[in-house]
């Protein structure tokens, strides 16, 4: 959810022209300098997770507004609104903030997350007409948000410690070659066995996500779509499809009024002022 | 408190133009009993209708806001439970490393789902739902530190709210009544305008969350003592005593488990005495082939007063499970049972709810309470079984 917030839809990328050179040059130092002579097909993996981070370094904090579209296996709509807030970790994961503002019941409802690198995230939801904070289980991260084809881990930013990696060649997707970046989760409660990326040679943004039940059986299919340029350097989809093979069922993420550097800092993202949040 | 409603009102009207919104809700309901009342002035359904606004407005970057709810409610036969309320008056400024806050407010403290214990800032609400999880706007001044070695809240209460209590045609009470009508009686010779201070520490340790708490002042939970109404006929008055407790209340989130711990130490006039609720809440995502979670749970209650308490909760255990569909219309199911462990009393308790269409929800409860022996608590409610049917239109 969070885009700005949904850093996992998150990458960087095409650089302006006259740039494109020199960071090219840049980002291929940086896939091939880890390998000596030939790169294992775990080491390139890697090399591009960390890219897809590096390349969205610095974007210090950033706001948003989403509309989340759900559709059912019979073509039936709902719609909910929220607004995010993305604070980026220093030593640590991002912190992801958002507040419900449709449907009407939800108003005001606020979901926290600290992202962590090497552990479980943690995560809050303040539920306004008790004015309680609720801390959540980890383990409900395969759950649906919102009821949505999303669930809590897709809307997790993606640090590169949460998976083991592999790259799996280029393919042709929508014109162009890609790289084919496979992850597989490392906690145990993730809802995936694996998942296979399709990564923006340029830019080095995720344009298709493929996600695999822990049957092994495809589950879930992502694409994110118009991508815009922020800051002259931080790409972001404006459109994220998931689509579940298994239900019928899918879920369109729409992102608005992007900003980045709103002033934002640590005491915006404390489960302590979360009342305030909205 | 009309001093901090002026001063909020003069900072909004002083600022630039501000961003505002103004919202609300309005609820019909129908409670049913499934017995007739032991008192005869008591009816077997009851209807009710409720509506609650929320005004909002923020300037300064949204650094000041200001919030005001006032709710209302008519009840068909119950005069007590006809009642209106300032849920909230607040005005908030979030300064670097502080917020603070004056008027009328609402705070929530604790961890565990059958009773708060440390929850004591806000008066209950207890017309509006047995369940005790309503409550009273408290008149405020509070403060909020930030700091890398926890969160700290103070607060002043210059004000005392009265719990509420259902009236002579209302059910779900004692017998005889609580006479909320009558002066209530105060240790304190200030009565209701004793200043009350609460205070908290909170701190998130990886896992671990942990709270410690101090209140001083005017006890929230009165002792019912027998008296007469002004006809004549006996009745229960609140008794309002002068309360010392420290709370604790932890939490640990680990993957499928919450493991809850609240403790209180209570110090009045006569006596001490502790509580505490101890319990766990474990997951099961993806339950059913879907994508539903089921959560089972238990919880321990305890009280060092015993049979003297005026709660039912002395040495009890919670059992129970919610159901969280996760669908489109966020259906939500919650199921529990309370048992004494020495008595025979026992309280079961279902609520439902689900979004009908954009703006509408409905929720269904159903209370069911058995007791057998009239020195019981639940002795007084042991025919008040019922189930009530609400439908909130969001506006």
């Amino acid at each position: 959810m969070e885009n700005a917030p949904s850093p996992k839809i998150r990458g960087a990328g095409a650089l302006p022209v006259l740039a494109v050179g020199v960071l090219l040059a840049a980002a291929l130092t940086a896939l091939v300098t880890p390998a000596r002579g030939a790169q294992s097909d775990a080491e390139r993996g890697l090399a591009i997770a960390r890219e897809m981070k590096a390349r969205d370094r610095g974007f210090s904090n950033a706001t948003a507004t989403m509309r989340m579209v759900l559709v059912d296996a019979s073509g039936g709509e709902t719609g909910r609104e929220l607004r995010t807030k993305t604070l980026e970790g220093g030593d640590d994961g991002d912190k992801l903030l958002a507040v419900f503002e449709t449907p009407a019941d939800v108003r005001g409802t606020v979901f926290l997350s600290h992202t962590h690198r090497d552990r479980a995230d943690d995560q809050w939801l303040y539920l306004p007409a008790l004015k309680r904070v609720k801390r959540i289980a980890p383990a409900n991260k395969s759950s649906p948000f919102m009821g949505s084809e999303f669930s809590y881990e897709d809307l997790a930013s993606a640090e590169v410690t949460k998976y083991r990696y592999a790259y799996r060649g280029d393919e042709i997707f929508e014109g162009k070659p890609r790289f084919v970046l496979e992850r597989v989760p490392v906690d145990p409660e993730s809802g995936y066995s694996r998942q296979l990326v399709w990564v923006d040679m340029d830019r080095y943004v995720p344009l298709k996500i493929e996600f695999y039940d822990r049957r092994g059986d495809r589950l879930k299919t992502l694409v994110a779509r118009e991508y815009r340029q922020y800051l002259g350097r931080y790409w972001r989809a404006h459109e994220v499809r998931m689509e579940n093979h298994q239900s019928g069922k899918s879920t369109v993420l729409r992102w608005g009024d992007i900003r980045f550097r709103q002033g934002l800092n640590e005491q915006d993202f404390l489960s302590a002022s979360m009342a305030r949040a909205r | 408190m009309r001093a901090f409603a002026i001063l909020a009102l003069a900072m909004v009207l002083s600022g630039p133009a501000p961003a505002q919104e103004w919202r609300g809700q309005v609820s019909a309901e129908y409670r049913g009993f499934t017995h007739a009342g032991l008192d005869p002035d008591q009816h077997r359904g009851y209807a009710s209708l409720a509506a609650q606004s929320e005004f909002r407005t923020a300037w300064q970057d949204g650094r000041q806001s200001l919030v005001f709810i006032p709710f209302y409610r008519w009840d068909q036969h119950d005069r007590r439970r006809t009642h209106g309320d300032v849920r909230e008056l607040l005005w908030l400024y979030a300064g670097r490393g502080f917020e603070l806050r004056a008027g009328i407010g609402k705070v929530f403290w604790g961890v565990a789902e059958t009773q708060h214990l440390v929850d004591v800032v806000n008066q209950i609400d207890l017309v509006e739902d047995p369940d005790r999880e309503d409550k009273l706007g408290q008149p405020m001044l509070g403060a909020t530190l930030f700091s890398g070695a926890g969160n700290w809240e103070v607060y002043l209460l210059p004000y005392f709210r009265e719990r509420t209590f259902p009236g002579e045609a209302g059910r779900l009470r004692t017998l005889p009544r609580v006479d909320s009508e009558q002066e209530a009686l105060y240790e304190s010779a200030r009565g209701a305008r004793h200043v009350d201070a609460a205070g908290r520490w909170t701190r998130t340790l990886g896992a671990w969350d942990v709270g410690l708490s101090y209140f001083r002042g005017t006890n929230r939970a009165p002792r019912l003592v027998p008296g007469l109404d002004v006809a004549g006929q006996p009745v229960l008055l609140p008794y309002y005593g002068q309360l010392r407790q420290a709370g604790l209340e932890t939490q640990a989130t680990l993957d499928r488990w919450l493991l809850k711990l609240e403790a209180v130490r209570r110090a009045e006039a006569d006596a001490t005495s502790r509580a505490a609720t101890a319990g766990f809440e474990y997951t099961l995502p993806g339950v059913f082939g879907g994508p539903s979670d089921l959560g089972l749970l238990a919880e321990y209650l305890y009280d060092s007063r015993g049979a003297a308490a005026f709660t039912p909760y002395q040495d009890d255990v919670m059992l129970g499970m919610r159901w969280t569909v996760n669908d489109a219309q966020s259906t939500q199911l919650l199921a529990t049972v309370i048992l004494d462990r020495r008595t025979s009393e026992r309280a079961y308790n279902l609520e439902a709810r689900r979004r009908i269409r954009g703006n509408l929800t409905a929720s269904l409860e159903a209370r069911a309470f058995h007791a057998s022996e009239p020195d019981e608590l639940l002795y007084s409610v042991r025919r008040d079984d019922y189930a009530q049917l609400k439908l909130t239109y969001y506006f």
